[in-house]
């Protein structure tokens, strides 16, 4: 059950059938019930109590440059490592899946009042503690500021899901604000805690332009820790605030540096120069050899990321069910695992992380079986021509495979697949290009045969996938989504609108269950596994908390300190 | 002369509206966008995507972008960046100054060293130095900078702790003598190749001055050999070697892409592969025109200059 401070202790595993109730108490149990891979992680080594005062600093080190500082605005992964220090969320997830109040006084739940029975009233109770980093007092104003500014038409918000859907914001006192949902939304819950960090009113009310202010490279939150200098290319560096709301921050000052080059950055954490690896760790090839570092901690940890094979739908011979089922049994998963990645990520046969309260157990296992698959393409009518390669009416069964040009291990991958499958009779070219070409228009507009790729389906941390599985999702038929595989099934369609709208965790995650056995059924992907991370830190270092809720294991850098 | 440089300077601006209109034209119409980098990451619909397409004014015709770019351009506005909103301008100075440092220290090793080699090599003809500096040369411009770069880091760096694993500097630290430690061995991988490309230059030229009839009358005067090197030989030499350096700058921006991406040198080089890689047009395109207007005022100067130290050569 819940405590006071909204966190729920169960995991998918140890999770009962919660009632409607309890499922407000997690909010909108989104992300509720994560029993996290790398909790074991949970403290790198023998926890020692953190400093009175903040002391001594950690440079991280990234192989992406952050740019982006308006958190509002469209970032990526490291972007976000920056937001999760300066700003605040109105409540976030942590490593096993609570809802945690952060801004907020008290996540909202049927039980406490903030959520009306339908879904559709919220009543956000907010800390009355809380200082932007410039003194000026935190209080509902700057929520509601946040959500109309994320609709205002002349904002480049990133995403307005969900936003869209809250109407006549009321500020009830400078600690209370309400509103009202245009529909129930379930996932929005975990927009909040995810995406949505409260920007300042008093700075920003003020700028002309809200896409372009000198609040985006020199921002101000309400974070533990405040801005401090970029110097662009090279580092960024935030200095504690002291006056923080929450736990911490408990180092002088961290150092965001940018490293590009993975190989350099391994070795920089080698010889000490940086403090943690962050964003895209440490390469596989190098695991091994970092475990047996002096000084130095390794921690592998699973992502909601997972890599498959995406196949165009409506490109001829994928078309067929059965050519989809025999290219899958006709690939050896373990070898690939094994030999290119080392045998550190899981194999997995749902979108949804293994982790996750809303993953379904006991989904078909992808057994590799080329005789079978053989004799699935024989009787699907697919023929052997004189070349090896088979063919059914006039068609032939074979495509292009893309990925990002340099991607060196997916590019290994590539030569292993069409390996696999030549021997079933399927013939597979590779076509790569360079990440801003296949994201692009190719990727977008489902201009691919097949594309490997690793993708967080996850909305947030909640498991709607309508934006990717949706029938009215296909942007190359007019959808408004990034379902690019222009995969389209009725009764996904169904369970999709259904698991949005429910409140009760038991009944989501049998809807959510359902959609995962009939993914998995139609093969409108093909998993890999579920991806990984390996990250290093530095031995002393103590804190970190893998989550894989979060898009970056750097969230919470403000209960870091040196043992 | 003055009309000889009115006429390059248009010459000069025509050039730059050319390889303007090309280098826009080839960084739109290549597949692909700003906006590529969301598509995949689920966070960004296809509904936002077009929204915020829309907001940065790529959804309208290539021409119309091109001469409201153009337009801004001339008026001093270079556009501001799509990773942060930054002014184009604002953000190439704020790299150059690390570039600039760079290339001007692997320039100054690279000229001196190489001017050095070939010298002495020209003079000591077929002798075992000018047998190993030839060959030095060749090895030095067959390796590929970034797998010098990376062995430099391994021996220097991981196996003997002499220098640091790349950056500019330590933060927070900012000294002469940081900045210095750090400058040592992206410069010096920087330099190897310009040192044997000076090198084999200076070798020619010298070689060729040296066997000219006024060296030899020179000799004849009884002038001593010194004097005859430097002020008869060397000054004569030094003049291909203008045209040398008036095109260095492509070559030094060319071989500081790799080098700061292994050392992890905030300059230049890293910013034009960053921004090519997101597709930062407006950035992308302040680099090429930046690097344009430097390649040309290069050439203007090394001709000026040449027909400034030679009197053989007249201009106009």
């Amino acid at each position: 059950m819940a405590d006071d401070t909204g966190r729920f202790g169960v995991g998918a595993v140890h999770l009962g059938v919660p009632n409607r109730r309890q499922f407000f108490q997690l909010g909108a149990g989104a992300a509720a019930g994560w029993s996290l891979a790398g909790s074991a992680f949970a403290q790198t080594e023998r926890p020692t109590s953190p400093p009175d005062k903040p002391r001594g600093q950690v440079i991280a080190a990234l192989s992406q440059e952050p740019t982006v500082f308006h958190p509002l605005m469209p970032g990526i992964e490291v972007d976000q490592g920056i937001w999760w220090q300066v700003f605040s969320p109105l409540w976030y997830i942590d490593p096993d899946g609570n809802f945690v109040p952060d801004l907020a006084r008290e996540v909202p739940t049927l039980e406490n009042g903030g959520l009306s029975a339908d879904g559709l009233t919220w009543k956000i109770k907010l800390r009355s503690d809380v200082k932007w980093h410039d003194g000026t007092p935190f209080t509902a104003e700057d929520v509601k500021f946040s959500i109309e500014l994320i609709n205002n038409p002349g904002f480049r918000a990133r995403s307005r899901v969900g936003h869209s859907l809250v109407k006549d914001i009321t500020v009830v006192a400078p600690d209370e604000i309400h509103w009202r949902m245009e529909a129930p939304y379930s996932p929005y819950m975990s927009i909040l805690a995810s995406f949505t960090f409260i920007v300042p009113k008093h700075i920003l009310e003020k700028v002309s332009d809200p896409n372009a202010s000198p609040f985006h490279n020199a921002p101000v939150g309400t974070g533990p820790f405040r801005w401090g200098e970029r110097v662009p290319g090279d580092h960024i560096q935030l200095n504690a605030h002291t006056g923080y709301h929450g736990k911490g921050p408990y180092v002088e000052r961290v150092v965001f540096k940018y490293i590009p080059d993975l190989t350099v950055l391994y070795t920089q954490f080698r010889t000490g120069q940086v403090d943690y690896t962050g964003l895209a760790g440490i390469l596989p090839n190098f695991v091994q050899e970092a475990k047996t570092l002096k000084g130095r901690k390794i921690f592998v940890s699973s992502t909601s990321s997972v890599e498959h094979i995406a196949p165009n739908l409506d490109f001829g011979p994928f078309t067929d069910r059965a050519v989809r089922e025999a290219l899958y049994l006709g690939i050896n998963k373990q070898a690939i695992i094994d030999a290119l990645y080392y045998g550190l990520p899981t194999q997995t046969e749902s979108f949804v992380p293994q982790q996750a309260w809303s993953f379904q157990q006991g989904l078909p296992q992808h057994k590799y079986d080329p005789a079978k698959a053989n004799a699935l393409l024989d009787a699907a009518g697919w023929v052997r021509g004189s070349s090896g390669i088979r063919e059914k009416g006039g068609v032939k069964l074979e495509f292009t495979n893309s990925t990002t040009a340099g991607s060196a291990v997916r590019e290994q991958c590539q030569q292993l697949l069409i390996q696999d499958w030549r021997a079933i009779g399927a013939a597979m070219r590779v076509n790569n290009m360079p990440a801003a070409v296949i994201w692009g228009d190719f990727w977008q507009q489902s201009k691919f045969n097949s594309v490997i790729v690793g993708v967080n389906f996850m909305l947030g941390s909640d498991p709607d996938v309508t934006p990717r599985f949706g029938s009215g999702a296909i942007p190359a038929k007019g959808g408004r989504g990034y379902n690019t595989y222009q995969y389209q099934s009725a009764e996904a369609d169904r369970l999709l609108s259904q698991g949005a709208k429910q409140f009760d965790l038991a009944q989501r995650k049998a809807t959510y269950g359902e959609l995962q056995k009939l993914i998995r059924n139609d093969l409108a992907i093909l998993p890999l596994f579920q991806s990984f991370i390996a990250e290093g830190i530095k031995e002393g270092l103590q804190g970190f908390r893998p989550n894989i809720n979060m898009s970056i294991n750097s969230w919470n850098m403000r209960e870091w300190y040196w043992a | 002369m003055a009309r000889y440089v009115a006429n390059r300077l248009a010459q000069a601006i025509m050039l730059l509206v050319i390889v303007s209109a090309i280098g826009f034209a080839i960084l739109h119409l290549a597949p692909g966008g700003p906006l590529s980098q969301f598509a995949v990451s689920g966070q960004m619909t296809q509904e936002d995507l077009d929204r915020v397409t829309r907001q940065l004014g790529l959804d309208r015709p290539l021409p119309i972008q091109y001469l409201d770019w153009f337009g801004r351009m001339l008026k001093g506005d270079w556009g501001k960046s799509y990773r942060d909103g930054e002014a184009v301008l604002s953000v190439i100075s704020s790299h150059l100054g690390a570039t600039l440092e760079l290339m001007a220290t692997a320039t100054i090793i690279a000229v001196l060293l190489g001017c050095w080699i070939g010298i002495l090599g020209a003079l000591r003809r077929y002798s075992v130095f000018d047998t190993l500096a030839t060959v030095g040369a060749m090895i030095a411009l067959s390796i590929p900078t970034f797998w010098f770069g990376l062995v430099t880091i391994y021996v220097f760096s991981v196996k003997l702790g002499w220098l640091p694993a790349g950056n500019r500097q330590t933060v927070g630290d900012g000294s002469f003598l940081d900045l210095l430690h750090h400058l040592i061995a992206p410069a010096m991988v920087l330099a190897l190749v310009e040192t044997a490309m000076w090198g084999r230059f200076m070798r020619s030229s010298m070689l060729e001055v040296i066997n000219q009839d006024y060296i030899r009358t020179a000799r004849a005067k009884g002038l001593p050999e010194w004097r005859i090197l430097t002020v008869h030989g060397l000054r004569n030499a030094l003049l291909p070697m203008i045209t040398v350096a008036g095109l260095q700058f492509p070559t030094l921006l060319g071989g500081a892409l790799v080098a700061e991406t292994v050392f992890t040198w905030p300059g230049m080089g890293r910013l034009f592969l960053d921004s090519i890689g997101y597709r930062d047009y407006p950035v992308v395109m302040g680099i090429l025109m930046f690097s344009a207007t430097m390649v040309l005022i290069g050439s203007l100067l090394a001709d000026i200059l040449y027909a400034v130290v030679d009197p053989r050569i007249r201009v106009g």
